[in-house]
């Protein structure tokens, strides 16, 4: 099996956002595998232990997107992939990134490329559906179990909570939901070997990028922080008095029930 | 320049979302005085027609055919590509549900568009919306707009309020026959895991429990007050990590976002990941034992007590308060 997964360098979820001259600011911040991305590449791992052939991690990024990678090789990925855009673009956007995956894997002859369902800081969730889309083979979001039987494939996927069983055929692109599995924690020996690991580094002009089709789609105004919330009011008295007093600030100040 | 814009009435079970009629607002504001097509999809949907058109919608075009019975993004798409081909919509709206998630990038790549994801908000109108979106899930946001092309949005469900309901709105129905073929997608069945019908990403009030809540058994009185509020219950990872609950369940930085009007977390300690999955919400009550708990930062209203005392006691001033009024 070809087992491709599009994986995303994100800030950890434990980060605070900053915001200075308009952006947020990474100077300092730590990133991570986007989440999501990680049970896309623990079912990669487990699907090619099971039925044989290589995993391939790609990101898009800069230099530092190969710590990431490099975490990926570790966990158990046989190659990866940088696609280095760091010195031709300044920004992209979901349309834009897709078009750069599907240039790349679109001679690769792929069976299966998992994605994460959504980036937990972009959070658009399109980019998985556009690759499959580009490259013309079906998709599946939100999956949290799959089973491959030669060409067939069994997928349940998450829809708001409810489970949808499904059959469907290789090729085929999957986005990871939470609960697909139990990503596994690099090992020493893993992350000893994922040093030797080929990591491959490509840009722009390696692939068949036709320069129309990077223009942005879309154009970012302003980014904000929330409005930082008032202290809320911590209730006091008996618990009786303080559940009376709650339940009448909900009913007649907040008016939410 | 008004817009012509085409919104998609989700059918779940037989009903047209919620979400669906948001989206007619908030394609009225983007229409600018212009059209606004509502589009239904389905086996037999043309019955639900009039409800887009009494929320807004001018009028109402549907594909009906066996194939679209179940959504599959081959389906659906053939038939909203249809439509584009003979309405030239200048605007998409469409729920951020499961199935607007999984349909609008399939769209937007075949229409070669853009796509904003998750709008929350839209100021202004016309050519000159903007889209207000959360981004590194609510901790910040970006305000957005499409350089060109065709405006296709999606947005969140609960953020956008709906348009007045007036029965007495009249507007076309007319039904396009396209061929749906070649789907490479077979559903074999759905599962049922979610209580009494009201989605968490829907709901107006949502019962959250955490590690304080010790067990699955322990989910009990979220549900009951949950149900009587008509609400769902959420969880916050700790209490799915330890298997209290379904990881579907999970509300944060990973699992849903939600914003509802009423927020009643209970036992848990409010994890920066956990914050960024509520802290939009309207209303938040805190109820833990821990005074310095982190969920008090952004609550509204905190009660420093024990969640299996606090709860059954809200059950019980709540349905004074439904007998009194």
């Amino acid at each position: 099996m070809n087992i491709y997964v599009l994986v995303k360098r994100t800030f950890d979820t434990e980060e605070k956002i900053v915001i200075s001259g308009g952006k947020i600011q990474e100077d300092g911040a730590e990133f991570i595998i986007n989440p999501y991305d990680e049970y896309a590449i623990e079912e990669a791992i487990q699907v090619r232990d099971a039925k044989g052939g290589k995993v391939t991690v790609v990101t898009i990024g800069g230099e530092d997107a190969e710590k990431q990678l490099r975490t990926a090789l570790a966990m158990g990925a046989d190659e990866a992939v940088l696609i280095n855009t760091e010195d031709d673009l300044d920004e992209l956007d979901q349309s834009t990134a897709a078009y750069i995956l599907a240039e790349y894997l679109k001679d690769k002859e792929v069976d299966l490329i998992l994605a994460g369902n959504v980036a937990i800081d972009g959070g658009t969730g399109q980019i998985g559906p556009r690759v499959a889309d580009l490259l013309d083979i079906n998709y599946v979001t939100t999956i949290t179990d799959l089973e491959i039987d030669g060409t067939n494939v069994k997928i349940v996927r998450d829809i708001e909570g409810d489970s949808e069983v499904i059959e469907t055929k290789l090729p085929l692109l999957v986005t990871a939901q939470q609960g697909l599995n139990e990503p596994r924690y690099p090992s020493l020996p893993g992350i000893m070997k994922a040093k030797k690991k080929p990591l491959e580094e490509l840009e722009l002009d390696d692939l068949d990028i036709d320069e129309d089709d990077l223009e942005l789609k879309i154009e970012t105004v302003e980014v904000y922080l929330p409005k930082q919330k008032a202290a809320g009011r911590i209730l006091e008295g008996d618990l009786g008095q303080q559940v009376k007093e709650l339940i009448q600030l909900l009913h007649s100040e907040a008016k939410v029930i | 320049m008004s817009k012509k814009v085409l919104v998609l009435g989700e059918v779940r079970e037989g009903v047209i979302r919620n979400v669906s009629y948001e989206a007619i607002a908030a394609a009225k504001q983007i229409a600018d005085g212009g059209e606004i097509i509502g589009l239904l999809l389905g086996d037999s949907v043309a019955s639900l027609a009039s409800n887009l058109i009494a929320f807004g919608a001018d009028r109402v075009v549907t594909v009906e055919h066996p194939h679209l019975k179940s959504y599959t993004s081959d389906g659906y798409s053939q038939a909203i590509l249809a439509v584009c081909d003979q309405e030239k919509p200048e605007a998409i709206v469409i729920g951020h549900t499961s199935l607007g998630k999984d349909l609008s990038p399939k769209i937007s790549s075949r229409l070669k568009s853009g796509l904003i994801s998750d709008v929350t908000e839209i100021e202004g109108s016309g050519d000159s919306a903007l889209f207000i979106r959360p981004i590194y899930s609510g901790k910040a946001f970006e305000k957005v707009k499409i350089k060109d092309g065709i405006v296709f949005i999606t947005i969140r469900p609960n953020n956008i309020a709906p348009l007045e309901k007036d029965a007495g709105r009249t507007g076309s129905v007319e039904s396009l026959s396209v061929e749906i073929t070649n789907l490479r997608t077979i559903i074999k069945e759905v599962v049922r895991k979610t209580t009494e019908g009201v989605d968490l990403s829907e709901a107006k009030v949502v019962v959250a429990g955490g590690r304080g809540v010790k067990s699955s058994e322990g989910f009990e009185p979220l549900q009951e007050l949950a149900k009587l509020l008509g609400g769902a219950v959420g969880a916050s990872r700790g209490a799915c990590d330890a298997d209290y609950c379904d990881y579907s369940l999970q509300i944060g930085q990973t699992g849903k976002v939600v914003t509802p009007d009423l927020y009643i977390a209970a036992g848990i300690s409010g994890a920066i990941q956990h914050l960024a999955g509520m802290s939009n919400s309207k209303v938040i009550v805190a109820i833990n034992k821990d005074p310095e708990a982190n969920i008090f930062k952004v609550a509204d209203y905190g009660i420093v007590g024990d969640l299996f005392e606090v709860i059954p006691l809200m059950i019980e001033e709540i349905k004074a308060l439904k007998v009194g009024s």
